[in-house]
């Protein structure tokens, strides 16, 4: 497609492509990402990320070859010292201030929602820990019910019976942690459907957040501001291992496994 | 019943186990002497591998420029080198004054390897003195081989200086797992504290890091001179430094990854809840920042190349393809820079359902970011190969047939590395992990097979031209500059990664820090003191490169002597 003359001045100029390039680039992330089928919002920091990282493309771009960076000065030059462009002089030095002051007040004014919050996802698990007075090695350590294919049936109700008993008011009818009480929370309960929580871990890691809930985390990483019980204090061993193969059955991700022997350390938490 | 142990031992570290240090804290006091020790070692044991191998090309390639270089350089050694050894006497009075039973605990275990410490430090500073003030005179024949193997030498006990230092940090990390709270350390066998399971990971990851950052002070030394020169011709020489130091630091930083990752795994083998903390706990948005610098040394480090083909004559040949190699870096670089968990306020937690974004989130897992790294290190080559064919025209007459040969090379390379990354979204993490083997070594061969057809075609090239040295905008200077202060940024970044793991730990579950500095330090303080660190060393670097031209004039030679176009 030819565009007509008036266009193509602009469209081989390499100020006005880093423009577009930028332009494109803001409007793709902002507004095109978050209309694809399944997904949401891009939050503030990823834009900001991701746009610094244009930013330093396009800069790249127009500065890699002399000709081409020279060209790219030209309108700003002109923009600063030619006579006939005061008024655009001005405009800009007016966008800039206000730009700059619209920036500072988003920063400064007071807002009633929280502030955005560091939250690292796996907290390191403990190499063992005690399960209502019998130590437990969670290196290693395998879902135990996994190992009796004859009751498998009757540990998944029991695990799905539990789920529905405890769980469901947070994690949700779909495991998706959009429980009644969900909203009510910050963090969120956790999204068991999402490829980044159970489908990353092993057992013995699922088995230790539930035993141990939000007061049995880590001491680094603090505040958590986890609201999960401790369900060691109303489940039995048993149970936790039965709704733990019921989460597993019904979102359809297979647990993290342990490599072999000599090997296990390299097998939990993160991929 | 250890718990009881540790309770004991607490309880007696009162008063005399710490003391602390005015103003900033004893914490503080040793982070600082320990990073700027660390910076300048890294600085004394980098160089002089560069000189080495520098003064061997002189020596074979017959080009004296070589020679006058690596000179130049071991000039810069001996102020250095001083700084280094003020720095690591500053930490050793901090460690013996401010944490006394700790250093006592540490020379129990360790004392013997610290008499040959400081013995080969000795011998090493004798040699670095005859390598020298023994350049003019051993200059000829015979004579320039003892001279070279001098050099040698130097970094012979470099390495072991710096081996035996390792094994004292990499047992405070992972000290062997039959040593307790309860084990008197005069007991502990040398060889047993030393040989723990990440002081070989460490050795080897360390000795390619100071290739990098020797490779980039010297990119830095050489834009310094280059934007402080005042003839065309000392221009040209130290625009050509810059080339050599650049080079040299982007080929070593490209098999760093490898290193670092048989490191980390040593680590998840020691001991998960260590690896966890480290990678997926509080300490992996260290790895997102990581993830963002690696990405610029790998943007400068192209535009530093793609700048520079502007002085090659026939390398126009080449420019139009640069900005789609710039697409691949900057996708790269949004792909492995994207967080897994996001930070974001509640309204935005909400709307994404949790901390993972329903579609970003895939870009924020181990087989994105492989993916992106493996592609952004076949497009960095890609660029390196451009620059190197740029004024040659190849003239054998399989030419074409290898040409093509090389690009399907790179297809496939990077078909495998895009196979494994997208496969990797439906397999069971177990086997993901090993995906990544195939992502690399994938790289690699075509990195190794693409060089060796490239060497055979060059044979008998036709030139297009000389590369005009010294025609280079001091925009370009100006990304040497940021190559070397991303690397020492990163050097103290990784290296607080590495130490933080310990948390509450002098030595990981042996002896308990119980001062009052204990606790790990917030990300944010961690920042500021890395890059107070940085600013220090790279103040004092700054005046180490000033005394460098001060001390004697440049070593650029003229005109007639300059006649290597050689890349």
């Amino acid at each position: 497609m030819r565009l007509p003359p008036g266009i193509r001045r602009y469209a081989d100029h390499p100020f006005w492509q880093a423009v577009t390039i930028l332009v494109l680039a803001y409007v793709l992330i902002v507004f095109v990402i978050p209309l694809l089928p399944g997904s949401a919002l891009v939050p503030k920091s990823v834009v900001l990320q991701y746009m610094a990282t244009v930013l330093v493309g396009v800069l790249i771009y127009v500065s890699d070859n002399e000709g081409r960076w020279r060209r790219f000065q030209e309108p700003i030059r002109a923009m600063l010292i030619e006579r006939r462009l005061k008024l655009v002089r001005a405009g800009v030095l007016v966008a800039v201030t206000l730009l700059v002051g619209c920036l500072t007040l988003g920063q400064v004014r007071t807002t009633v929602s929280a502030p955005p919050n560091l939250r690292s996802i796996h907290p390191a698990p403990p190499a063992d820990i005690t399960f209502r007075g019998k130590t437990m090695t969670l290196t290693g350590l395998e879902n135990p019910l996994r190992r009796e294919p004859d009751s498998l049936a009757a540990d998944l109700a029991l695990g799905k019976r539990v789920y529905y008993q405890n769980c469901l008011p947070c994690h949700g009818d779909h495991l998706d942690g959009q429980g009644h009480y969900a909203s009510g929370f910050n963090p969120l309960p956790a999204n068991f459907q999402d490829n980044g929580t159970i489908a990353q871990l092993t057992e013995s890691f699922v088995f230790w957040r539930i035993a141990k809930g939000g007061p049995g985390l880590p001491r680094e990483g603090t505040p958590w501001n986890s609201a999960m019980p401790v369900w060691e204090d109303f489940l039995s061993e048993r149970e936790i291992w039965s709704v733990i193969l019921f989460l597993y059955d019904q979102t359809g991700w297979k647990p993290r496994t342990w490599e072999k022997s000599g090997e296990q350390g390299a097998g939990s938490g993160h991929d | 019943m250890s718990d009881v142990l540790l309770l004991v031992q607490a309880a007696a570290d009162t008063t005399h186990a710490y003391r602390d240090f005015p103003l900033i804290g004893a914490r503080a006091a040793v982070w600082i002497a320990a990073e700027v020790h660390l910076m300048f070692a890294a600085f004394v044991l980098g160089v002089p591998m560069f000189a080495v191998v520098t003064e061997a090309i002189g020596i074979f390639g017959g080009d004296e420029r070589y020679d006058r270089l690596s000179k130049e350089f071991t000039r810069l050694l001996l102020v250095a080198y001083s700084a280094t050894a003020i720095w690591g006497a500053i930490l050793v009075f901090f460690l013996a004054t401010l944490y006394p039973r700790f250093w006592a605990y540490l020379t129990a275990v360790f004392g013997t390897s610290m008499w040959v410490y400081a013995s080969l430090f000795f011998v090493e500073s004798f040699t670095l003195y005859l390598y020298y003030y023994g350049w003019d005179r051993w200059k000829k024949g015979r004579a320039k081989l003892w001279h070279w193997t001098l050099g040698i030498l130097l970094n012979v006990w470099g390495t072991i200086v710096m081996f035996i230092a390792n094994s004292w940090l990499t047992y405070m990390m992972t000290p062997p797992r039959d040593i307790t709270p309860t084990t008197d350390p005069t007991t502990i066998k040398l060889w047993h504290a030393i040989a723990n399971a990440t002081w070989m990971p460490i050795n080897v990851h360390r000795l390619i890091a100071n290739v990098v950052f020797g490779g980039a002070i010297v990119g830095a030394y050489a834009s310094y001179r280059f934007l402080a020169s005042r003839t065309a011709e000392e221009r040209a020489h130290y625009d050509w430094m810059g080339y050599v130091g650049n080079f040299i630091a982007i080929s070593a930083l490209i098999v760093l990854p490898f290193a670092g990752y048989w490191l980390g795994r040593e680590i998840y083998q020691y001991d998960q809840s260590m690896g966890i903390t480290m990678m997926g706990g509080f300490m992996s948005w260290l790895w997102v920042i990581q993830a963002f610098l690696i990405a610029v040394l790998f943007l400068t480090g192209n535009y530093y190349l793609w700048v520079g083909m502007e002085r090659i004559p026939g390398a126009e040949r080449f420019r139009p393809y640069t900005k789609w190699l710039l697409v691949v870096l900057v996708l790269g670089a949004i792909v492995w820079g994207t967080p897994h968990t996001m930070i974001a306020d509640s309204k935005e937690l909400a709307a994404m359902g949790g901390s993972h974004h329903p579609f970003l989130g895939a870009l924020g897992v181990m087989s994105a970011k492989n993916t992106a790294v493996n592609l952004m290190i076949l497009t960095t080559f890609l660029s390196f190969l451009m620059y190197r064919r740029a004024n040659r025209r190849p003239v054998v007459p399989w030419a074409d047939t290898g040409t093509r040969i090389q690009g399907a090379m790179f297809l496939v390379a990077a078909g495998i590395v895009l196979f494994y990354g997208i496969r990797g979204y439906f397999v069971e993490a177990i086997v993901r992990i090993g995906y990544s083997v195939y992502q690399v070594l994938a790289v690699l061969s075509c990195i190794l097979f693409v060089t060796v057809i490239d060497i055979l075609m060059a044979r008998g090239a036709q030139s297009l031209g000389a590369i005009q040295w010294g025609k280079m905008p001091p925009r370009s200077q100006y990304a040497l500059f940021i190559l070397a202060v991303t690397f020492t940024w990163l050097m103290g970044l990784m290296g607080f990664a590495r130490s933080g793991i310990r948390q509450y730990w002098h030595v990981w579950q042996v002896v308990e820090d119980t001062s009052k500095y204990a606790a790990t330090p917030a990300l944010g303080y961690a920042a500021r003191m890395i890059s107070l660190c940085v600013l220090i060393f790279l103040s004092l670097v700054a005046f180490v490169f000033w005394l460098g031209g001060l001390a004697e004039k440049s070593t650029f030679v003229s005109q007639g002597e300059a006649r290597h176009v050689g890349h």
